[in-house]
Order: structure tokens, then C-alpha cells, then sequence
């Protein structure tokens, strides 16, 4: 009776909770958003911090002086703690530009060890019995324009490697110098470099909430970096405070520890299993966004029109390295949201005859929706501008380049690689930057035709003929009867990047050119376009900020990679590209800045430097429980404008995992059954007189 | 006894220069600084003299073996050998690229590993000899013929299947434990108790068949047939006699495993959401970072080691006919 009681009554313990919560109990019915992230982030230290995983946690902790509108397309900036966008002015005939940015006074810093003057001077054995900084006594302050200052000159910092020192040096006046001269007082690493005492001729304090920056000629870009976490501020107290003895080997560093005035605060640092950002409690609150797109309304965008963020108490983001566990959670509602990965797509998305995706029965069952937005990214594949064979300026080459611009299908590329989950490129604009045209007048005219109302891929006829106006009838060169024959550069080596690889063979195939793909790794292949040693090859940009520029650049001559250490892989250089680049650049959004662009684009179409790939849409499902969300590239500081029906989610976890209890009593019984005649078995064989013989 | 185990040791030094040249060699030939700094620092924005600084921020700017432009002591310890795999001996693992202490890391990591692999270890081992002795009992029967069938079907499935399906039956459709996931102190059971479970049972195909055989084997010989001559029991002869002459191979292979459960799982590990140090090795050889990928290179080796000696040492529990000299 006992073995069957014991099991029973274990079973019956657990009646009326779900088994597989994989949270405390404590935790029930809390305000709390679970969400979950694949990749640990490496930096959080803003100067060094530069991923969208990284961005998820400092964003939401670090406030720069700007930020986005949360519902607003294109992307719009707006005031974060400045009083206002700073106004460039210059000076000196346009030889300097000036931004002199206002800060909001009253604003403080979430609460944190660092400002209590006590925690200064800690014995090694005092850090080493810590589990968090946050063990010590906290305090908080005023946030000051001397915090973004003192940022700002750690871009310079010998100790930290900042990637946007490089280019911020050429612009800011005295970076170069600050760089020089903190390396050389830097002679002791056991000591705290104070910043302070080093001055930055280029950005100074204007008064306790204004500072300045004089930037050299013109950057009218400058103002997306001021939304960026490069320029958010950091108090000097932080750095010194983290440079104590025994803080860097209990991985108490600025760089895992980030302190901020953000919405939220990091409580809990563990990027091997579990990330946690609570509210900060001296957070002044902003009020929820009262205008967005015109569709925002209908989606309830706008509900909570007006109400001072942040709405969530407390965000736990765990590690899911496997899309399979990742997944399942979500379904069993452990996650309020999730991307979805090429695995799930047909469980998750049904598309519509119309090619529009709709969330497919099972998730409308379960009351998910599915969230869609063309990402500000451009996946191309390019041409070495300075390849013997596909590259040039002349009449051939260019023909060459655009017959295999036609004949790559990349509207079945995304149908067979990304379950169409993106557009066709056209331009290296994606759809939300300031230049890019739409409908009839934005296709690539070189490789699609407007019929019926819809963009056409050109015949395939017409990029015969154009190889054959190349000089290659046939795939043959014309003169020597020698087969074509390409090389394409790729990083992707396993099998299951096979069909890819064979995919881009047929693409040339059609065109009876010979493709070679040369599988190499990331570091050979870098090497080859650092050297312009490659003839075809794929890459890819995510914009830094919504800006024609951040794009067109990376067709800009002067920037080619070949020649110095530029982002133009395809070295590709047009004088007329490059003067319009120049002048473009600088401009603000004006119809004339349009028509320089549209002229830049048509530029870069006829000559073909790009097979004009794609841009990813990203999708992303959420539950029913979960309010307000909108994809947004830009923005980072997105979880405050996020609202949560418990209730709803407590109820829906009970329904969708009760218990199923029979399996365990099916598998006891069939042990038992297995058990009971082994064990007459034995118990005859040891009654047996004599053993019998094998 | 001691004299043998400090023999062992000054063996052991030889052999862990070995690994750290063979493994310096295939990070550093293979891979130069360049190529290193390259990695961590991506694609965007990446100037010649960011990589320059990241090499001098890691010590990756000095001489690979030799440094001929320092003076005495320097030219062999100002080197990158020296500094990145000689400290490897005085466990100083440095930091890893996202500049945690690896150290550290691995203290906070081990707890996790060992929460997964004990149990594992211990109920597989007493599974696997349960099972082995009811098919060595009924040897030559169908049980046994069905058993040692369901050994071999077991042997040939992927432990990635017994994964997702364990994942898909358990916490999917039964909702009996959570799918992924890790906590500390008692919270940890219901996270482990199904990598625990799959553990077992797709350990059960080949620790059966292998324990089968060595139970066999005992069986065959003389001092068994005498037992059960004397009329001894059957469990009797196989627990008292057969199972304890078994031990010697039985330690082989269970000995010098013991060390080696500090590195964790690498499969369980990751798709179990455990954040221990097979998940952590597997993270530092996708991400490249080859300062953790040498500490762990390095680690494994010495456990390695260590449960070699450990492997001897055991002999002389279970065999006192055994002398180490």
C-alpha cells in the first residue's frame, strides 16, 4: 500500500500549481516582464557597449541627452534629459560647429554605492564578501553637464577601447590630444585615472547643467550620436568607486555594474543565467507618447496616452541559448515575448494570399500577436570595384555586374531562406530612412520593371543580353572562348549552408557563368576584403541612426576598404557618387537633399556595385498580456512604455499547464509490470535444485 | 603510497607543457593577435589603430615565444607564451575578452556543473549496474536477449534526441517540471531532475551492455562456481562476490570521470539553460575567446591527470593484491 501511497501523495502536493513554472513562487502575480536573451553581452560600460544585446540592458539604465519617439515613423528624435535638440552653430566661417546642449535640473541617479563617500575606502576582504555592490549603503545625486563631459572624454580612455574613438577624434576638437595625453599619465594601472584633471579642449562646462561641444567643419550626424550611449553620462564617483582593490575579480566593474538616471536599474548581473532590471526608484518619469502613426490608435498604441512611465515594476531576462526551450516557454506563457526563428515559422506564421503574415491559428488561439517591421539593415552582395574582371568603370564590367544583378533572384532567396521575411533591396535605403522612395518611383530600373501596379524582376533574357553585350555570350568570353568564371567569398561552411551556397551556383548558372564559392572563415574572409582580394562576396550594415548618410556612405569612394580602413567593401568609387555624397551628407532633410540622393541612388544603380539583397523584416509574437509594444530600431529605452495585465497572465499560465499526472502512473505501472514476473522468475530459479546450463 | 603520487605529479608537468604549447600553438599560429582583435571588435568602425590598442590593452602587441628587445629575465617573460599560457601553472587565468574575471567565473560555474553531473553519475551508475545484473542473472534468456537489444537501440539514438524528446514528453505536453532554467540552493532540483533523468537514460545503452559484459565475465570463473556449489544464493554470489570483483573496471571508467564532472556537459548544459562550465566552454569557443578556451583546455588536462592517479590510487581500496611503487 505504501509504494502506491507515497507516489499519490506527492501528486496530490503539487494539485493547483503548474509544476514547470520556472520561477520562484514568490514571484506570482508580480508586475514583472520575462523576456529572455541568447547572447550574454560583453560590455555594458557605455563607451565600450555597442550591440543591440547590449543595448537592451543600457539603454533602459543610461540616459543620453536625446532619445526617439517611441510611435512616430520615420524615426524622430526628441529631448531625453536636454531641455531641448541642440542647435548646431558655427563658427568661425563654418570652420567649427558648436552644439551647446541644456540639461533638466532635479534629475537623479538611480541609487548606487558610488555615492556615498564611505564605500570609497573598502578592505579587499569587505569587496570579497559582497554578492552585489548593492549590499553597501546607496545613495544618489543630481545629474550634472560635468557627467556627460567626463564621458565624453572617456572615449579617450587608454584603458577602455571605445570603436567610435576613431571617428569621434577626427571630429571633436582635442580628442586626439586628450588620447595622447592621458596614455602618457597613465604610468600606474593600479590607479584610478581621474579624468577630471585632464582637460578636453573641444567640449567644456558651461554651468552646472549646460556643457558644450565644438566639433571640427561640419557633422550634422553629430546629433544621432547624442542619442547613442556613447554620449550618456557617467559619474565620476562610479569610476572610482569600481577601481577599488578586489572589485575587478568579483566582476564589480563600471562595465558590468552600468549606473544611470534610466527608468530602470541593474539588481541582478549574471549573463551566464538570469539578468534583472528593476525600477528605479528616483526615476522623474516621462509621460507615455500622445501622437504616433496613423495606425497607432486603431492598435492601441495610444491608450495610455499621457501616463507617466515606466509601467512594469521589474524585468527578468533569462538565458536561452537553444530556440527549442526558448520556444516552448513562450507557448506556456513563461515568456511575454519572443522573436521567432526559422524552426518555428510555420507554427507561428500563416501568410495571407496577399503575402501578408497574420499570426497563424494556434497563436490566435492562444491570444499572441504578431509584431512586424522592416529592420533599418541592408544584407548586399557586392563587387571588388577593383577585381580585374567584374570591377571598373567600363562599359563591359558594368554590363557584366548588372546581367547577374538581374539574374540573382533574391525575391527567391527570401522565399527560400528567410521564409520571406524581408524586401527586396533596391537601394542601400531601407524603408524609414530619409531618401528612400517608394512604389514606381523607388525600384532599381536596371533590374526590375513596374507592371500592373507591382515591381517586376526584369526577364532573364534581358541579363543575357547584357552579358552578351559584355563581351560574354553564352557565360564564353568573346575573344578567347573561355568559360566565365567567378568567385564568390562566403563565411557560411557547415552543411546546412549548403543549399545556400548551391542556390547562389544556379543564380549564375542561368547565366551559364561558372561560380566558384570559396568557403573560408570570418578572419580570412576579412582579410580578403581588408587586402581587395575578393571578387564577390555578401555583408551586411545595420544603421547606426536613421540617416541617408549612415548608408550612402558605404558606396562613398574616399572610404573604401582597400585604401585605408573604410566601410566601402566594394571599393567602389564614382567622382559624381562622391561630390553628391559630399555635399548630401551635411544637408538638412530638404527636397533637395532628396533629389541629390535620388540622383546618388540612380548613380549607384547603373553601375551596378551592389546586388541590392535585402532588408530582414523582424518579427516578433507577444502575448495578449502584454500592451504597447511596437518595434522600434532606433529607440533602445523601449520597456518603459510597456504595460502588463497580470491577472490575465496568472490565469492563462494555470490553464495552459496543469498538470498531466497519468503518464507517471502509466510509467509506474510499467515498471511494476516488468517487476513482478522477474521477480517470480527469480524466485523460482533459486528454488530450483540444480542450475540449468546456458 | 607517496612517493608514487609525487612521481605522478612530476610527470604530470611535462605532460601539461606539452598541452599549453600544442594549444598555444593552434591559438597563436592559427589565429594571430590581428585576427584575435579582429573577432572581439567586429566589422563597424574598426581602425588599424583599435586593433592596435586592443592588442596592447591584452598584452597581445609583445613577441610570441621571444622579445629580443628586453634585457635579461624579460626576453623569455615579456612574451605572450609566457604571459597568457606559462600562468596558466599558477591557475591565473587572467580575463576573459568581456573582461570578467575567468576565475571567478569558474568558481561561480562549478556549482551548476556539479548539480548536474553528480546525480547524473551516481543514479546512472546504479541504473546501469541494476540493469546490467538483472540481464547478467537472466542471462541467456529472452530477457536478457531483449534487454541487451534495448541496449543497442538505446546506444544508437543521439543524445540530442533524448533531449528535445525528454524536453517535449516531460515539461511540454506533461507540464511536470520546468523546460529550462537554473536557481540556486534546493530550487535547483526541479531544474536538474530532468537533465538528470535523460542523463540516465540515455547512458542506460552503453553502461548496460559494457557492465553486462564485465558481469559475465566474473561469472565465468571458478570462485563463482564454488560459491554457488557451497549453495550460496544467487543474489548472494552476484552482490557479495561477482559485483565486488567487477569494481576494478568499474573504477576505471567511473574514477576518472570524477574529476572531469567539474567541466561540465556541454549538450545538457546548453540546452538546459544551466549555467555551468560546459556551457561556458561551448559560449567561449563560439565567441572565440581563447582566453577561456585555454583555461579550459587547460583545466581539463589537469583533471584529466588527477583522475588517472586517482583511477591507481583506487586500485588499492579494491584490491589489495595492487601495491603502487
Amino acid at each position: 500500500v505504501r509504494i502506491f501511497l507515497i507516489p499519490l501523495l506527492f501528486l496530490l502536493s503539487a494539485c493547483g500549481e503548474a509544476w514547470n513554472d520556472p520561477y520562484p513562487a514568490a514571484e506570482q502575480g508580480e508586475n514583472i516582464l520575462y523576456s529572455a536573451f541568447v547572447n550574454r553581452p560583453k560590455h555594458l560600460d557605455p563607451v565600450q557597449s555597442y550591440t543591440s544585446d547590449e543595448a537592451a540592458f543600457t539603454r533602459q539604465i543610461l540616459e543620453p541627452p536625446l532619445q526617439y519617439h517611441y510611435l512616430k515613423r520615420p524615426y524622430e528624435l526628441e529631448p531625453q534629459t536636454a531641455v531641448a535638440i541642440p542647435e548646431p552653430q558655427e563658427i568661425e566661417g563654418g570652420k567649427f560647429t558648436v552644439y551647446e546642449i541644456r540639461i533638466r535640473p532635479g534629475i537623479r541617479y538611480q541609487p548606487h554605492p558610488a555615492f556615498v563617500a564611505e564605500n570609497f575606502s573598502l578592505s579587499e576582504a569587505k569587496v570579497k564578501s559582497l554578492k552585489t555592490p548593492y549590499e553597501l549603503a546607496l545613495g544618489t545625486r543630481e545629474l550634472t553637464a560635468e557627467d556627460y563631459v567626463y564621458q565624453i572624454k572617456r572615449l579617450a580612455h587608454p584603458r577602455l577601447h571605445s570603436v567610435l574613438y576613431g571617428l569621434m577624434a577626427e571630429y571633436i576638437v582635442g580628442l586626439p590630444e586628450l588620447a595622447k595625453g592621458l596614455k602618457a599619465a597613465d604610468t600606474d594601472r593600479s590607479k584610478w585615472l581621474d579624468l577630471r584633471e585632464h582637460r578636453l579642449e573641444g567640449v567644456e562646462v558651461v554651468d552646472r547643467y549646460t556643457y558644450r561641444v565644438r566639433l571640427k567643419g561640419r557633422y550634422p550626424q553629430f546629433k544621432y550620436w547624442l542619442a547613442m550611449p556613447f554620449f550618456t553620462p557617467i559619474p565620476w564617483e562610479a569610476e572610482k568607486f569600481f577601481h577599488q582593490p578586489g572589485m575587478a575579480p568579483k566582476n564589480f566593474t563600471l562595465d558590468w555594474w552600468p549606473v544611470g538616471t534610466g527608468a530602470y536599474m541593474l539588481t541582478q548581473n549574471d549573463p551566464n543565467a538570469r539578468m534583472v532590471l528593476e525600477r528605479n526608484p528616483n526615476y522623474r518619469g516621462q509621460a507615455y507618447p500622445s501622437e504616433g502613426e496613423p495606425e497607432d490608435a486603431a492598435a492601441g498604441l495610444l491608450r495610455d496616452a499621457g501616463k507617466t512611465t515606466p509601467f512594469i515594476d521589474k524585468v527578468v531576462y533569462s538565458r536561452e541559448k537553444e530556440s527549442v526551450p526558448y520556444w516552448n516557454k513562450f507557448l506556456q506563457g513563461y515568456y511575454d515575448n519572443a522573436g521567432i526563428s526559422a524552426e518555428n515559422f510555420d507554427q507561428a506564421v500563416r501568410v495571407a494570399i496577399d503575402g501578408a503574415a497574420e499570426p497563424s491559428g494556434e497563436m490566435v488561439e492562444k491570444g499572441i500577436t504578431l509584431s512586424t517591421s522592416v529592420a533599418a539593415t541592408i544584407f548586399y552582395f557586392g563587387f571588388n570595384m577593383k577585381d580585374p574582371v567584374v570591377g571598373g568603370t567600363s562599359d563591359r564590367a558594368r554590363r557584366l555586374r548588372q546581367a547577374i544583378s538581374v539574374a540573382v533572384d533574391m525575391e527567391e532567396y527570401l522565399s527560400i531562406f528567410a521564409n520571406g521575411r524581408g524586401v527586396v533591396a533596391h537601394s542601400p535605403l531601407p524603408p524609414g530612412i530619409f531618401g528612400r522612395r517608394e512604389g514606381e518611383a523607388g525600384i532599381n530600373r536596371v533590374t526590375h520593371l513596374w507592371r500592373n501596379g507591382q515591381e517586376e524582376r526584369r526577364p532573364l533574357e534581358e541579363a543575357r543580353k547584357l552579358l552578351a553585350d559584355a563581351g560574354y555570350p553564352d557565360g564564353r568570353d568573346a575573344k578567347t572562348g573561355q568559360p566565365l568564371v567567378l568567385y564568390f567569398d562566403t563565411t557560411s561552411r557547415g552543411p546546412s549552408d549548403k543549399a545556400r551556397t548551391d542556390w547562389w551556383r544556379r543564380q549564375f548558372e542561368k547565366l551559364s557563368i561558372q561560380l566558384e564559392v570559396r568557403e573560408t572563415d570570418w578572419n580570412r574572409f576579412q582579410e580578403k576584403i581588408r587586402k581587395g582580394t575578393q571578387q564577390v562576396y555578401g555583408l551586411g550594415w545595420n544603421a547606426d541612426y536613421p540617416d541617408p548618410e549612415n548608408f550612402l556612405f558605404l558606396l562613398h569612394g574616399p572610404q573604401a576598404r582597400a585604401d585605408g580602413a573604410g566601410a566601402n567593401s566594394s571599393n567602389y568609387a564614382n567622382p559624381e557618387f562622391d561630390a553628391l555624397f559630399e555635399r548630401m551628407k551635411s544637408m538638412p532633410d530638404t527636397p533637395e537633399r532628396q533629389r541629390i540622393i535620388d540622383r546618388m541612388v540612380s548613380v549607384a544603380q547603373r553601375d551596378a556595385p551592389w546586388i541590392f539583397g535585402f532588408h530582414p523584416k523582424d518579427y516578433s509574437l507577444r502575448h495578449g498580456w502584454l500592451h504597447n509594444a511596437k518595434p522600434n530600431d532606433m529607440a533602445g529605452n523601449t520597456l518603459q512604455y510597456l504595460r502588463l495585465d497580470v491577472a490575465q497572465r496568472t490565469a492563462k499560465r494555470a490553464e495552459w499547464n496543469a498538470p498531466l499526472l497519468w503518464p507517471l502512473g502509466a510509467i509506474f505501472l510499467l515498471l511494476v509490470a516488468t517487476a513482478v514476473p522477474a521477480a517470480r522468475s527469480y524466485a523460482r530459479r533459486e528454488r530450483m535444485a540444480a542450475r540449468p546450463q546456458p | 603510497v607517496l612517493a608514487y603520487i609525487v612521481r605522478r605529479v612530476l610527470y604530470a608537468i611535462p605532460i601539461l607543457v606539452g598541452v599549453n604549447l600544442i594549444t598555444f600553438a593552434l591559438f597563436f599560429v592559427v589565429n594571430t593577435p590581428d585576427d584575435m582583435a579582429r573577432m572581439q571588435l567586429g566589422v563597424k568602425r574598426v581602425t588599424p589603430e583599435a586593433i592596435q590598442k586592443w592588442k596592447e590593452e591584452r598584452g597581445y602587441d609583445k613577441p610570441l615565444l621571444f622579445n629580443g628587445a628586453k634585457a635579461g629575465a624579460g626576453k623569455v617573460t615579456e612574451t605572450i607564451f609566457f604571459e597568457k599560457s606559462v600562468r596558466l601553472f599558477a591557475f591565473d587565468f587572467g580575463a576573459a575578452e568581456d573582461n570578467r574575471d575567468i576565475g571567478q567565473e569558474i568558481r561561480n560555474r562549478m556549482g551548476p556543473s556539479l548539480a548536474l553531473a553528480i546525480p547524473a553519475l551516481l543514479a546512472g551508475l546504479a541504473v546501469n549496474i541494476t540493469f546490467a545484473m538483472f540481464m547478467a542473472f537472466f542471462r541467456a534468456t529472452a530477457l536478457d536477449f531483449w534487454g541487451v537489444v534495448l541496449c543497442v537501440a538505446m546506444m544508437s539514438i543521439s543524445t540530442l534526441f533524448y533531449i528535445i524528446g525528454g524536453q517535449y514528453l516531460v515539461s511540454k505536453l506533461w507540464h511536470l517540471v520546468p523546460i529550462s532554467g537554473y536557481d540556486g540552493g534546493a530550487d535547483a532540483a526541479r531544474f536538474v531532475i530532468l537533465p538528470v533523468l535523460i542523463g540516465v537514460v540515455s547512458g542506460i545503452g552503453s553502461g548496460g551492455r559494457w557492465y553486462r559484459t564485465l558481469f559475465l565475465e566474473e561469472m565465468s570463473r571458478d570462485y563463482v562456481r564454488t560459491a554457488r556449489a557451497k549453495g550460496l544464493a544467487e543474489s548472494t554470489v552476484l552482490f557479495r562476490h561477482v559485483l565486488k570483483n567487477a569494481m576494478i573496471p568499474i573504477l576505471t571508467g567511473v574514477v576518472v570521470v570524477i574529476p572531469l564532472l567539474f567541466m561540465g556537459s556541454l549538450l545538457s548544459e546548453s540546452f538546459f539553460g544551466i549555467p555551468g562550465l560546459g556551457s561556458y566552454t561551448i559560449d567561449a569557443i563560439q565567441a572565440q575567446d581563447f582566453a577561456v578556451v585555454r583555461a579550459m583546455v587547460f583545466i581539463g588536462s589537469v583533471l584529466y591527470i588527477v583522475g588517472l592517479l586517482l583511477t591507481d590510487l583506487s586500485y588499492t581500496l579494491v584490491d589489495p593484491r595492487i601495491r603502487l611503487a
